[in-house]
């Protein structure tokens, strides 16, 4: 399909990106153009202008910043699930990258744009949620924070306001002790996940001190699996985290589509939410 | 000594050009002041148009012309279906451009003219069109009931069609087992990877059309009808093609739409499909409701088999729509002995794209339900799967074998390709870790699927057309010309899309002609260069269209034979082909072929009588269909906590009698069973209860990829057909028809513990979790 017409321009700078946003409310950021070209050319957004961030330096790369890596907006997955730094440093974020779609869209979708895209549906968003990652924002009005708590709203809808600019996210460094996991959900290889889990685990002589957990897909927003992490802090592993499992879907609105209907999304969390548990509690 | 080519695993010719982008693709082809064509498309399954408004769109920039259906009613005639199967079907009138009412979501309505695509894009959101909404009929079963809404005015049933074979009161009389089965072939987008794209042309007086399609000629004889262009002023052009699985042996409305623009407006109109919009309105594939009972003997020998289809027909009738599922009429019975056969089917009605053409065409669901029955049978009678086909296939001596059905099967060996296949496949130890994995209740459970199919190829002969009422022959045409350098230019009537034609026939003349296979060029898909063909569908090319070269390579070489004894002086009967060359027997005194071919151009010392040419022609009609059979085998792991199932491994051992290509094969194998694979396990067309399609995106449609698909086994037996003088039996169809029972039948047998007799296609995680939840209860 053909989208309709629309401006385009590609600031250098920050400052410049930020004007443009400024002085027209129709236009949009474009990023890797993976979710957003989709849009367009089926004729569902229709901006007047696009932004293209892409040869802005300050969206750009991964950077070790001691608590915490920052990654850029401009990040490909391809870069992120490569990127030592981000290996080390909160390595959740690498396993769930390298599950995002197929190797030619990670060489172009960023990650600021998935997480920009608010599509909870998407691999990332619960990951950033588990982690508890914060969000930087620009504009022509100056620069802000945003806790994941606080970024996703609803259905393709996040904090940022009309104007600004994902410049990066900070990710906290967990420290020693955590395992990871990222289980995703799917038909095929390429298909986007019916649910997802985030999973990161502290653990402490045999037994679970504490467990974030993200759930992909079973809401408006991604969702903490708010119960379940309770339920499993201070549980030896072993049956017990089983049962704690059996809360993931507790508080969840899971969408019904093609792939599949609430109840069959709840009754996928909680197994999945078994094993990417296990799994991070297994890994080294 | 010259190595013989056919056998050989050549790598194509046509690779090079495509894996270097210098293809032809229909949407690169450029002409001079040539216009894009839009059409807007109804949002309504069904609705009564009471105004189409395109004024705004003609102001537009850029605009050449906008119209709607009333605009071009008086000159666009109707699409046509050549299979009238029964004296008393229906066949609606079908316009390429609605008029007055629309009966499914992405019927044409309008279309915009402009001097890009992407005016023509912006200017259909100017047209107005008002629809006063009809209900939908989206459901077959209730489409047949006496209240429910009409598609046509006529009703809901285009046909009924029924055949007996044997007694079959009698088969199911007192039968000692019965088995009762529906089963649901859900509807399918055949997804070629080019989608459809249409480049119309004309001098004032003549008209070329190019199309993205498997029928060039069918195509022309069809849009002369439907437009009154004179045949002979009408060309057809099918340049690179990639890919039609059957959705491009059809006649488009947009053909005939580009066509009459073009005459129209004195220009050249060109049309690309978007994919979404290709999953709206190229046709459909499969979608029946199968209703099967089979009666057997205590030992599981088949009594007797009754099949009743509905069939989902969409809102019109096509090219070959009715036909599909008679397709499969003479195929359900398979490779089984049996006394009795009843065949019933009725096509219905719906407010959707219509079906037709899917590979394989009627025989995958005939297939389908028999080798799904099979596994149910054994089960029923409790006898392993493998062993309940035993006792009912035709033995290999028994060849010929004339079946229920009325078919004759020249020859076959199942018990040879079965054997192979449980070897390769390690049936016996699969079966042992699936009862120790049981006995263990692991949550992953191990499924074993076998598919013993058989399937009827190149299609057809004319005689049988006739009988079945199709309104044309079989035949397929083939020429050869000798050049003046001793190349050879073949011209086949055949139209390839991907299947390697160029390379095998290729093989075929190197080896008749004695020719180098870099010497032979082979010239298709123009109604001007390949002057008769039927076109390629069927797995018919090779069988028909090959052998179609090779008797015209052996007029060339009658020919050749008596200028070569007249240059040698001796008498044609003293001459021995051979590696090229006619030698006369006892001496060293020979003309190659390639040296007679210069001969024949200048023509300065030619015997009496003898035109001065090598070229020759040759059309051929197959008296009997050919029938490739085979065994797959497919263990499929099931996680009973998700529902998620795993292929594990995958053999097939097919028998397609004698191979002129092994790599081609190999790939049409693999291909195949892939797109079986994706209609047992992954792919589904969905439209809702207002008629809505679901799946308009490859993100609701789902296609698997190499990914998701183990790595194949894959070997052949050989058991040569006797139809024609190749002694090939086709093969462009049988991965796709043998798979799909073959991974179902898996799943279930994995399931079957729990008390699951069957999932309904495809078998999705969600599905088999309900199944399973269903049974937990
Ligand atoms: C076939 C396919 C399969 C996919 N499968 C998956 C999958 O399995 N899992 C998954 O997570 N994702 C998947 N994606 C999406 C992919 O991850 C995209 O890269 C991502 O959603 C968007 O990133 P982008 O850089 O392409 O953003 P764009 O498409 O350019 O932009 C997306 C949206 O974010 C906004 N935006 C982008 N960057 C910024 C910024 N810096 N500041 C403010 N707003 C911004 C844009 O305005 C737009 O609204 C898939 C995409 C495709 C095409």
């Amino acid at each position: 399909m053909i989208p309709a017409q629309f401006d385009y321009e590609r600031p250098t700078s920050l400052e410049q990106a930020c004007q443009a946003l400024a002085s027209d409310e129709d236009a949009k950021v474009l990023a890797g153009g993976q979710s957003l070209l989709p849009l367009l050319r089926l004729r569902l957004a229709y901006p007047s202008k696009l932004v293209d961030v892409g040869r802005i330096a300050e969206l750009k790369g991964v950077h070790d910043r001691g608590d915490h890596v920052f990654i850029g907006a401009m990040a490909t997955h391809d870069e992120v699930l490569r990127s030592p730094v981000v290996r080390d440093g909160c390595p959740l974020v690498a396993l769930a990258a390298a599950q995002v779609a197929d190797p030619a869209i990670r060489h172009r979708g960023t990650f600021g744009g998935s997480l920009a895209h608010a599509d909870p549906a998407g691999d990332l968003p619960a990951v950033a949620l588990a982690l508890e990652a914060v969000f930087v924002a620009a504009s022509a009005q100056g620069e802000r924070e945003i806790p994941a708590a606080a970024f996703f709203v609803d259905y393709w809808e996040s904090a940022l306001r009309q104007g600004e600019i994902l410049t990066g996210v900070k990710v906290p460094k967990l420290g020693a002790g955590w395992g990871f996991h990222y289980e995703k959900f799917h038909r095929t290889a390429q298909a986007w996940a019916i649910v997802g889990v985030a999973a990161a685990v502290r653990r402490s002589n045999g037994s679970i001190a504490e467990a974030r957990i993200g759930l992909t897909n079973m809401g408006a927003t991604p969702v903490r699996a708010r119960a379940t992490e309770a339920a499993l802090q201070g549980v030896e592993l072993g049956d017990q985290v089983r049962q704690a499992c059996e809360e993931a879907a507790a508080d969840t609105s899971p969408p019904a589509d093609l792939h599949a209907q609430p109840d069959y999304r709840r009754h996928l969390a909680r197994v999945l939410t078994h094993r990417a548990v296990r799994t991070a509690t297994a890994s080294p | 000594m010259t190595v013989q080519e056919v056998g050989q695993p050549r790598r194509r010719k046509e690779d090079a050009k495509l894996l270097t982008g210098r293809t032809q693709w229909t949407d690169n082809l450029s002409r001079p002041g040539m216009l894009h064509v839009t059409f807007l498309r109804s949002p309504m399954a069904h609705a009564r148009i009471t105004g189409v408004d395109v004024s705004g769109a003609r102001g537009l920039p850029g605009v050449v012309a906008a119209f709607s259906g009333q605009d071009l009613a008086a000159e666009q005639g109707s699409l046509p279906c050549a299979w009238p199967v029964t004296e008393d079907i229906v066949i609606p009138d079908h316009p390429p451009m609605a008029v007055s009412e629309v009966r499914y979501v992405g019927e044409a309505v309008a279309c915009v003219i402009a001097v890009d695509r992407y005016r023509a894009a912006d200017a259909l959101e100017a047209i107005e069109v008002d629809y006063e909404p009809l209900p939908a009929v989206v459901d077959m079963t209730q489409a047949l009931s006496a209240d429910s809404p009409k598609v046509h005015e006529t009703g809901n049933k285009a046909y009924e069609m029924t055949a007996d074979f044997g007694d079959i009161e009698a088969a199911f009389r007192d039968a000692p087992v019965v088995v009762d089965r529906t089963f649901v072939q859900q509807r399918l987008i055949p997804t070629a990877m080019e989608p459809r794209a249409i480049l119309a042309d004309t001098d004032g007086e003549s008209f070329t059309l190019w199309s993205s399609t498997q029928i060039p000629h069918v195509l022309r004889v069809m849009l002369a009808v439907v437009t009154g262009i004179p045949e002979h002023k009408l060309r057809v052009i099918a340049p690179d093609v990639g890919g039609g699985f059957g959705s491009k042996l059809q006649v488009t409305a947009e053909e005939v739409l580009c066509l009459l623009l073009a005459r129209k407006l004195g220009r050249p109109v060109k049309w690309t499909e978007s994919r979404s919009e290709g999953n709206l309105t190229v046709h459909h594939g499969r979608d029946q409701i199968q209703h099967v009972r089979l009666a057997a003997e205590a030992d599981g020998r088949i009594r007797g088999l009754q099949v009743s289809l509905l069939a989902d027909m969409g809102a019109y009738l096509m090219l070959l729509t009715p036909g599909i599922p008679l397709l499969g009429a003479s195929m359900c019975n398979a490779i089984y002995k049996m006394d009795a056969y009843q065949f019933n089917c009725t096509g219905v009605f719906t407010t959707k794209m219509p079906t037709d053409a899917y590979r394989g065409a009627g025989r995958p669901e005939a297939t389908f339900l028999i080798e799904r029955m099979m596994d149910e049978l054994a089960a029923a009678v409790n006898v392993d799967p493998i062993e309940v086909r035993r006792r009912n296939w035709i033995r290999h001596e028994e060849f010929p074998y004339a079946t229920i059905s009325g078919l004759t099967y020249d020859s076959g060996n199942y018990e040879a390709a079965t054997d192979r296949a449980l070897s390769l496949f390690g049936y016996d130890k699969l079966r042992a870790e699936q009862a120790d994995r049981r006995d263990r209740g692991d949550p992953v459970q191990l499924g074993i699927g076998v598919s013993t199919y058989t399937e009827m190829c190149g299609l057809a002969p004319s005689r049988w057309l006739a009988d079945a009422n199709f309104g044309a022959g079989g035949w397929e045409h083939g020429s050869v010309r000798m050049l003046p350098t001793g190349k050879v230019e073949v011209i086949t009537g055949t139209s390839p899309h991907g299947q390697g034609h160029v390379t095998s026939w290729s093989q075929i003349v190197a080896d008749a002609l004695g020719v180098p296979f870099e010497d032979v060029t082979v010239l298709h898909g123009d109604t001007a260069i390949a002057h008769k063909g039927m076109d390629t569908y069927g797995s018919r090319s090779l069988v028909i269209g090959g052998v179609a070269v090779l008797k015209a390579c052996e007029k060339v070489k009658e020919k050749a034979r008596k200028l070569a004894a007249y240059v040698l002086e001796c008498s044609p009967d003293d001459l021995e082909f051979e590696a090229g060359a006619f030698k006369v027997r006892g001496t060293d005194s020979s003309k190659t072929i390639q040296e007679l071919a210069y001969a024949t151009f200048t023509a300065h010392d030619l015997p009496e009588g003898v035109e001065p040419n090598l070229d020759s022609d040759a059309t051929f009609d197959p008296d009997n269909y050919s029938f490739p059979h085979g065994t797959h085998l497919c263990a499929v792991e099931v996680d009973t906590e998700t529902g998620m199932v795993k292929l594990r491994s995958y053999v097939a051992v097919d028998d397609i009698g004698k191979v002129v290509n092994p790599l081609i094969v190999e790939g049409q194998v693999h291909g195949g069973i892939a797109q079986g694979i994706a209609q047992a396990l992954f792919e589904e067309a969905t439209y809702d209860a207002e008629g809505n399609l679901l799946t308009t995106t490859m993100a609701d449609y789902l296609l698997p990829s190499a990914a998701d698909l183990p790595m194949f086994t894959l070997d052949r037996t050989e058991t040569p057909a006797t139809s024609n003088p190749l002694g090939a039996k086709g093969v462009g169809e049988a991965g796709t028809i043998a798979s799909t029972p073959a991974v179902v039948n898996a799943v279930v047998d994995a399931l079957r513990p729990y008390g699951i007799e069957d999932v309904r296609m495809p078998c999705t995680p969600e599905r088999v979790w309900r199944a399973l939840e269903g049974v937990r209860r």
